[in-house]
C-alpha cells in the first residue's frame, strides 16, 4: 500500500513508575573530587592501605585524562566538582541481616519489585541491593556458602577475601583504561562481588539491584565476578532511579573472569530514569563492562536490555584469550523521546579457535538517536577465529535515527568474520493489521517490538524476560498516535 | 435492522476520489458478494470500513448494528465486531502465531469484561479451530505470515476469524492465489462460520469462489460504484460476458 500518507507520530508523556524518592537520612561527603575525598571514601569503608593507594593512583591518572568525545551522543559538559561521590543511608554500614535493614529501604525495594526477604527464596534469586553507594542487603547468603560461593558487596569482599580482590580487581579493566573507568576506580563506593569456586555450578540466579536515590549523587559501583575452572554462574542486574530534573551520573565498572571451561552469563535490565520527553533530567550511563575468557573453552555471554537513561554509553566486551573460548553479546537498546544511546561490544580474539557472536537490536522512536558501535578484532595468533554479527535497527516514526558503526580488524587470514545489518520501520501495514484484530496501537507496537527482539529476550532468564517485555512496552508508550 | 449498513459512502485516497457513493445493506445471516475488475475499488471499500489510515471518507455513512463505524478507531471497529480478512496478510517477524492470536483474542475478551484465557486453555481452543482448517502446530509456531505460502496465509486469516467470531466479516480476495484444494478448505472454513447472527461481505475477482461460498446477493462494482446487484445467477452471467459489458468499467 505504498503511497498512503503517513501521519505524524505525536509524542505523549511516558510514565516512569520508578520515579519516586525515598526520604532517608543520608551520610554524604561534600560535593567535589580531590585526593581528600578519595581518602575519605576509602576510610569510610575501612579499606586496607593498598586499596587506598590503588584509588589514589587511579585518581591521579584520571586528572590527566579528558572526557571521550568519539561516541555519537551530545550533552553539556559534566561538572565533576558538583557531584557528591559518597552518599549512604545513615542507618548503618554493612547490615548483618535483613532485620537490620532500614524498613524504609525494604519498602523501597518492595515498591521496585525486588525480591528481598522470603520472596527471594521463593523466586530462587539471591539479591544484592545497592542503594546509592552502599550495598544494603545480600539475601540467601548462607545457602550459597555451602557451595563455597561468595556473593557479597564489594566492601565486604575487601574484608573477607582481600587476596582475591587484590588479585583480580582492575585485571580486566585497568584503572587507567578510560576516563570513566579511571573515575570509577578512584571513587567506587560499592557493588557486588561473586566468586564461584572450581567445578561449582551456582544453584540459583544471582542478582543485584541498583538504585540511585539521593540528589546530585553519582553512582559508581564496581562489580567483580570470578568463575574458577568449570564453574557456571548466571548473574543479573537491574537498575532504577527517581525522577529528577538534573542529570545524574552513573559510571560503573564490571569485570568478569572466566577460567578453564567456566561460563559466566551476565544479564542487565537497565531502566534508569530516561529524563522527560524534552530531554530534561535523566541518568548519564557511562559504563565499562568487560569480561576476560582466560581459560580454555571458557564462555562469557552478555545480555542487555537497555530502556532507560538519558544517555547510554556502554560496550560490554569479551577478551577471548583462552583457546576455543566463546564470547556472546545480545543487546536490545531502546531510545524514545530525546534519549541517546551509543552502545555495542568489543570482541577481542586472541586465542586460537575463539568464537564470538553479536546480536544487536536497536529501537528508536520520538527524536531519539541509537547507535550500534562494535569492534571485532582478531590477533595474529587467533587461528580460525570466527565472528558473526547481526545488527538490526527498528525505527518508529520519522524523526529518530539509527546508526551502525562496525569496526573490523583482522590480522589473521584464517579468521572468518560476518556482518549483517538491517534497518526497518514499523510499517503502517503492520500496525493496521494488528489494530484490525483489536489491538491498541501501543499494544501493537509492543507486540511488534517484542517480536523484533525475540532472539535477545530468549537469552534472559524466564522471569526477567517477562519483565523486560513489559518494560519495552512501557518505554515505547506514546511513540505512536 | 441491517447488521452492516453503508449509505452513499465516498472515499478518497491521496486526494483522488476512488469510491463514488456506495450503498449496501446486509441483514443478519446474509452473505453478499462484491465482484469487479481490478482497480474498481473493492479493497478501498474494505479498508475504508475498517478505518485504515489514508482512506479518507468524504461522504456517506457506515453503520455496524446501528453503531457509526466511521467515528471509531480501527481497533474499536474490530472490537465492535468487524473483521477484515486481508487480501495481502502482513508479516510480523518474530511474533509467533499463537502469541499473536492469543493477544488479539484476550484483548477482545477483556473488552467484553471476560477473563483472559491462560496459555494452556488458549492452546486447546486454538488447536481445535486450527485442525478444521488444516493449520498444524508447526504453522502456529512460526512467526505471523512469515514465509507462509499464499494458501497458508489465507487459512491463517480464516483461523483468526473463527477465533474472534466477528459479527460482520469482510473477506478481501480470500480466493486469490489458491489452488482448488486450498480453495475448498478455505471456503469450508468460511461456510462453517455462516450463522443467522453474522453477516459477510465476500470480495472476489473470480466467479469460481462463489461456487463454494454461495452468496445471497451479488453486487458488481466498477469505477467506484455498484453498477448492478442481483442473485447468484449474476455470477454466471458475468462469467460469460465479462466485466467489460458494465458501464464505467475500465477496459
Ligand atoms: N494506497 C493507495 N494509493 C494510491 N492509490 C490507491 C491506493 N489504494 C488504492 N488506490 C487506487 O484506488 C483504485 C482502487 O483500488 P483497489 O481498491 O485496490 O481496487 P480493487 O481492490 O478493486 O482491485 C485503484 O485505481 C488504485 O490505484
Ligand atoms: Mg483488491
Amino acid at each position: 500500500m505504498a503511497g498512503v500518507p503517513r501521519t505524524q507520530i505525536p509524542e505523549l508523556d511516558r510514565a516512569y513508575k520508578y520515579g519516586f524518592v525515598t526520604e532517608i537520612d543520608e551520610d554524604r561527603a561534600p560535593p567535589g573530587l580531590s585526593e581528600d575525598i578519595v581518602r575519605f571514601i576509602s576510610a569510610k569503608k575501612g579499606e586496607p592501605e593498598w586499596l587506598t593507594e590503588w584509588r589514589l593512583a587511579a585518581y591521579r591518572h584520571w586528572l590527566k585524562m579528558t572526557v571521550p568525545h568519539w561516541a555519537r551522543v551530545n550533552y553539556p559538559p559534566v561538572d565533576f566538582q558538583d557531584i557528591t561521590y559518597y552518599s549512604a543511608p545513615k542507618a548503618g554500614q554493612g547490615p548483618k541481616s535483613l532485620d537490620e535493614v532500614d524498613p524504609q529501604l525494604l519498602a523501597t525495594y518492595e515498591k521496585l519489585g525486588v525480591p528481598l526477604h522470603e520472596r527471594a527464596i521463593l523466586a530462587g534469586v539471591a539479591v544484592d541491593a545497592v542503594f546509592d553507594s552502599v550495598s544494603v542487603a545480600t539475601t540467601y547468603k548462607a545457602r550459597l556458602e555451602q557451595d563455597g560461593i561468595i556473593f557479597c558487596s564489594m566492601s565486604e569482599a575487601v574484608k573477607r577475601c582481600p587476596d582475591l580482590v587484590r588479585r583480580y580487581l582492575g585485571s580486566v579493566v585497568p584503572p587507567g583504561d578510560n576516563f570513566y573507568a579511571a573515575l570509577n576506580s578512584a571513587v567506587f563506593t560499592d557493588g557486588s562481588f561473586v566468586f564461584i569456586p572450581k567445578g561449582v555450578r551456582c544453584p540459583m540466579e544471582l542478582s543485584t539491584y541498583f538504585r540511585i536515590n539521593a540528589a546530585k549523587t553519582g553512582q559508581f559501583e564496581r562489580t567483580l565476578i570470578i568463575a574458577e575452572a568449570g564453574a557456571v554462574v548466571s548473574y543479573l542486574e537491574g537498575c532504577t532511579a527517581p525522577k529528577r530534573d538534573e542529570n545524574q551520573l552513573h559510571a560503573a565498572v564490571v569485570e568478569l573472569i572466566a577460567l578453564d571451561e567456566a561460563e559466566i552469563k551476565y544479564s542487565t535490565v537497565q531502566n534508569w530514569y530516561p529524563g522527560d520527553e524534552n530531554g530534561k533530567g535523566g541518568i548519564y550511563n557511562f559504563v565499562t563492562k568487560r569480561g576476560a575468557c582466560r581459560g580454555r573453552r571458557s564462555k562469557i555471554m552478555w545480555t542487555q536490555v537497555e530502556t532507560g537513561s538519558a544517555i547510554t554509553w556502554k560496550y560490554p566486551s569479551c577478551i577471548l584469550e583462552g583457546e576455543g573460548s566463546v564470547g556472546e553479546f545480545y543487546s536490545v537498546a531502546v531510545t524514545n523521546h530525546a534519549q541517546q544511546a551509543d552502545t555495542g561490544t568489543k570482541m577481542i580474539h586472541i586465542g586460537r579457535d575463539t568464537r564470538s557472536r553479536i546480536v544487536s537490536k536497536g529501537i528508536s522512536a520520538g527524536r531519539a538517536d541509537n547507535t550500534y558501535r562494535g569492534l571485532v578484532r582478531v590477533g595474529t595468533l587467533a587461528d580460525r577465529a570466527r565472528n558473526h554479527t547481526q545488527c538490526d535497527s527498528l525505527l518508529i516514526g520519522d524523526r529518530c535515527g539509527a546508526h551502525t558503526v562496525p569496526y573490523i580488524e583482522s590480522k589473521n587470514a584464517s579468521a572468518r568474520i560476518e556482518h549483517e545489518a538491517t534497518t526497518s520501520k514499523i510499517g503502517e501495514d503492520q500496525l493496521f493489521y494488528c489494530r484490525q484484530r483489536g489491538l491498541k496501537p501501543e499494544d501493537a507496537v509492543a507486540l511488534i517490538v517484542n517480536g523484533f527482539c525475540r532472539e535477545v529476550l530468549q537469552t534472559l532468564p524466564m522471569e526477567f524476560a517477562v519483565e523486560a517485555q513489559k518494560l519495552l512496552g512501557v518505554s515505547l508508550e506514546g511513540s505512536v498516535g | 435492522m441491517a447488521l452492516l449498513q453503508i449509505e452513499g459512502l465516498k472515499v478518497a485516497v491521496a486526494g483522488k476520489e476512488i469510491l463514488r457513493g456506495i450503498d449496501l445493506e446486509l441483514v443478519p445471516g446474509q452473505v453478499h458478494a462484491i465482484m469487479g475488475p481490478n482497480g474498481s475499488g473493492k479493497s478501498t471499500l474494505a479498508y475504508a470500513i475498517a478505518g485504515r489510515e489514508g482512506y479518507e471518507v468524504t461522504g456517506g455513512r457506515a453503520l455496524l448494528d446501528g453503531t457509526d463505524l466511521l467515528e471509531l478507531e480501527p481497533e474499536e471497529r474490530a472490537r465492535a465486531g468487524l473483521f477484515l480478512a486481508f487480501q495481502y496478510p502482513v508479516e510480523i517477524a518474530g511474533v509467533g502465531g499463537v502469541t499473536f492470536l492469543k493477544t488479539a483474542y484476550n484483548a477482545l475478551r477483556k473488552e467484553r469484561g471476560e477473563s483472559e484465557l491462560d496459555a494452556m486453555q488458549f492452546l486447546k481452543l486454538v488447536r481445535a479451530k486450527a485442525t478444521a482448517l488444516g493449520v498444524g502446530d508447526d504453522m502456529l509456531k512460526r512467526a505471523v505470515n512469515s514465509g507462509f505460502s499464499g494458501g497458508e496465509k489465507k487459512r491463517f486469516e480464516i483461523l483468526q476469524m473463527a477465533l474472534l467470531e466477528p459479527r460482520v466479516a469482510v473477506l478481501d480476495e480470500t480466493d486469490s492465489g489458491l489452488d482448488i484444494d486450498a480453495l475448498k478448505v478455505v471456503a469450508g472454513g468460511v461456510n462453517a462460520l455462516r450463522s443467522p447472527t453474522r453477516s459477510m461481505l465476500v470480495i472476489t475477482h473470480y466467479q469460481r469462489l462463489l461456487d463454494y461460498i454461495v452468496p445471497d446477493v451479488i453486487h458488481v462494482m466498477a469505477a467506484g460504484r455498484i453498477v448492478r446487484s442481483g442473485g447468484k445467477e449474476l455470477a454466471l452471467e458475468l462469467e460469460s460476458t465479462g466485466y467489460a459489458a458494465h458501464a464505467g468499467a475500465p477496459a
